[in-house]
């Protein structure tokens, strides 16, 4: 018998650099690859770069500080993640018929998008009749609530409103439940455009007041969540419109968690107990296709806020350590060229999300860079998450990328960058100050520009745009159409008749309480949903907020 | 024949506020030389004419992600109107197709879907400030 021919007997380090030299001997110098959020990667990890050996402070169990590994012990082996599909157009009825149909397919959990119209703050007669109901329900009145949610067991589905402040929707939600006998402590949900820094910052969708007001509403709606909702999460911290607006995922990340440690100690200072409030905030985020930097992010960010949780904010129940969150698929990463390999984008992207251990997902529709999403590519984001789940079993092994030589050692250099960034917006004064400055503004602005320059230069290839192009005939595809006229039109009609109808000695009552409160220190979320019961609209009750506490303007300077 | 730069107006007319490709595209026009006037969302229509005349506009961009592209068809109408007809409008974003022969027809110059390069933006604009001119210095004429 021979004897197998001996091996090298390196020690790690001469390991490595025996591999350098044979790397180089076939394949050159490495050429230099930056992640998006500019961390350069190296061909090769090993443990020389990992935190194995700090297993316990860095990384620990799932359900157990830091969190690295996830915010719960069982995580997807125990329960899925919430399928949260956005939802949204025409009139209350065209929303209640698409809701009914998705719960009958097993959905659990609703979220209600509203007309653009109604993010700006104005009633439906306010506005170009044109943009009605393109892209959202359009959801004006108490009774416009009733009509979009009939049918619908407020007290057994989860109900996300994405309602930015002053929060009129979650107002129209208490006020139907009222009238249906169902206790406000049995609802379900989140308020998920509470986060009134992120419109600040980036996707300017919303209904803006001057922040200082802005500020004043987020904090009094938290408290009237924990006085009056117990399972109502009226705080989602949103990293989702500034990564979409250019941020890098590091970025997006540092100033998420700046806004929510800004909510925080806003809350703590109006005399709240972080151990009430914290274990209610949700976070939500953008998932890019740059696959190991996003399950990086997400590992990261759950560290820090739990550090931050503990250490900065003082929490002492483990339950406001815990980094929740939602995420979507990034929208930006779409191509309209080639439209039907976004489903292969998403793909990449919500198993990203998947592995980084989120609690609740939206998979973005392949064709939302055409058009407002059709039903059909609507369902197949529904089945891309199924098949994700119960045919590539993704979900088996909790953190399954944990212990990767290069996810800790990335997991550990996000971390470092979104540690700088917070530095520099806590030195800036924290974020109100860094935004009002403009400073985040700038920072996610050039790197909007940085990203499209590697686009353009090809350094960053997207197939379809600048490699692999195809001839195609874009009048092919058949968009959604847009809501019946006439829907929009007996929608008007009807609001217009709401108007008429209602006591209007109570209308003005409550409206001008709503000054009142917004002059002094009054609650501010009480007064709007009493406004809402009394029979106030949507648009009046900005009316009056816009008047007593002033419009917030965009950035005006590039 | 002027030498002065293009002058563009870069805005967003309607409800929505993602503003990531008004400021991208702005700011390269900025750079390439041109003038630019840059607005925050959420522009009236007549706003964005009176603006244009003020300005002496040569091309209005219009960028558009969640329908308000469907308010095109009212600009075209308000700047003829206001007989400024010269002035030449594109429109960038998300713009189905159907929509987008609807706009043309209104008299849009050119529509930019997502995919299109900066550079290639900038040549088109360069190129209908030229015709903005032309239209102006044939109506002088």
């Amino acid at each position: 018998m021979n004897e197998p021919v001996p091996l090298p007997q390196d020690d790690l380090a001469e390991g490595e650099s025996r591999w350098a030299r044979a790397f180089a001997a076939g394949a050159g110098t490495p050429k230099r690859v930056a992640n998006r959020s500019g961390i350069e990667i190296r061909p090769l990890y090993t443990p020389r770069d990992g935190n194995g050996s700090r297993y316990a402070e860095a990384l620990g169990f799932p359900g157990a500080y830091p969190y690295t590994r996830g915010i719960y012990a069982s995580m997807h082996r125990g329960r899925s993640w919430t399928q949260r599909q956005l939802v949204g157009l025409g009139a209350p009825e065209d929303y209640n018929a698409r809701l009914k149909d998705l719960l009958a397919h097993g959905a659990t959990a609703l979220s209600l998008i509203p007309c653009n119209s109604v993010f700006r703050g104005y009633d439906a007669d306010e506005v170009d009749a044109e943009l009605l109901g393109t892209c959202g329900t359009v959801v004006n009145t108490v009774e416009d609530m009733e009509r979009a949610l009939e049918g619908v067991p407020l007290e057994r589905i989860s109900c996300a409103m994405n309602d930015p402040s002053p929060f009129t929707l979650l107002a129209m939600l208490l006020a139907v439940a009222r009238r249906r006998g169902v206790p406000w402590p049995r609802l379900t949900g989140t308020s998920n455009q509470s986060d009134c820094i992120s419109h600040f910052v980036a996707n300017h969708m919303f209904f803006r007041i001057a922040l200082a007001g802005a500020r004043r509403i987020v904090v009094d709606h938290i408290a009237f969540a924990n006085r009056e909702l117990p399972g109502w999460n009226p705080l989602s911290v949103v990293g989702q419109h500034m990564q979409q607006a250019g941020a890098t995922p590091a970025e997006a990340m540092a100033f998420t968690l700046c806004s929510a440690l800004q909510y925080a100690e806003d809350c703590i200072a109006h005399g709240m107990d972080p151990d009430v409030f914290l274990p209610r905030f949700t976070f939500f985020f953008d998932i890019s296709i740059s696959f190991f930097e996003e399950v990086a992010k997400f590992r990261a960010g759950r560290r820090i806020w739990a550090r931050l949780a503990r250490g900065r904010l003082g929490a002492r129940d483990p339950r406001s350590w815990r980094f929740k969150f939602h995420a979507q698929t990034s929208g930006v990463d779409l191509t309209r060229q080639q439209p039907l390999n976004n489903i292969a984008r998403v793909t990449a992207q919500a198993i990203a999300g998947i592995f980084g251990g989120l609690q609740s997902l939206h998979t973005d529709a392949y064709d939302e860079v055409l058009s407002t999403p059709t039903h059909e590519a609507a369902r197949i984001a529904v089945a891309t998450q199924n098949v994700l789940r119960e045919e590539a079993h993704l979900v088996d092994v909790i953190d399954p990328l944990g212990g990767s030589y290069y996810v800790e050692a990335l997991t550990d250099e996000m971390e470092s960058r979104i540690m700088a960034l917070i530095e520099r917006v806590d030195a800036a004064g924290g974020m109100y100050a860094a935004v009002e400055q403009g400073l985040v503004q700038h920072m996610i602005g050039a790197s909007a520009r940085a990203f499209q320059d590697a686009v353009e230069s090809g350094r960053q290839t997207v197939v379809g745009v600048n490699a692999y192009r195809v001839d195609e005939d874009p009048a092919a595809y058949r968009p959604l159409e847009y809501p019946d006229r006439r829907r929009i039109a007996a929608q008007l009609a009807r609001l217009a008749e709401f108007k008429a109808r209602r006591s209007q000695a109570s209308v003005a009552n409550a409206l001008g309480e709503l000054a009142r409160a917004a002059q002094g220190r009054d609650d501010l979320f009480a007064a709007v949903v009493a406004a809402v019961e009394a029979g106030a609209t949507h648009g009046e009750v900005c009316a009056v907020l816009r008047r007593e506490l002033g419009f917030g303007q965009p950035l005006t300077t590039l | 024949m002027s030498d002065r730069p293009p002058k563009v107006i870069v805005t967003k007319i309607g409800l929505d506020g993602h503003d990531r490709g008004s400021r991208v595209v702005a700011a390269y026009l900025r750079d390439s030389g041109m003038e630019v006037v840059y607005t925050p969302p959420w522009q009236q229509v007549a706003t964005v004419v009176k603006l244009a005349i003020e300005e002496d506009a040569d091309v209005i961009g219009i960028s558009s992600l969640a329908t308000d592209h469907l308010l095109v068809p009212k600009l075209m109408a308000a700047l003829r109107d206001a007989g400024a007809s010269d002035v030449q409008v594109v429109v960038g974003g998300i713009v189905p197709p159907a929509d987008e022969t609807r706009l043309l027809d209104a008299g849009v110059a050119r529509v930019f879907h997502p995919g299109s390069s900066l550079q290639e933006i900038a040549e088109a604009v360069r190129a209908l400030a030229g015709r903005a001119l032309a239209l102006r210095e044939g109506a002088a004429s």
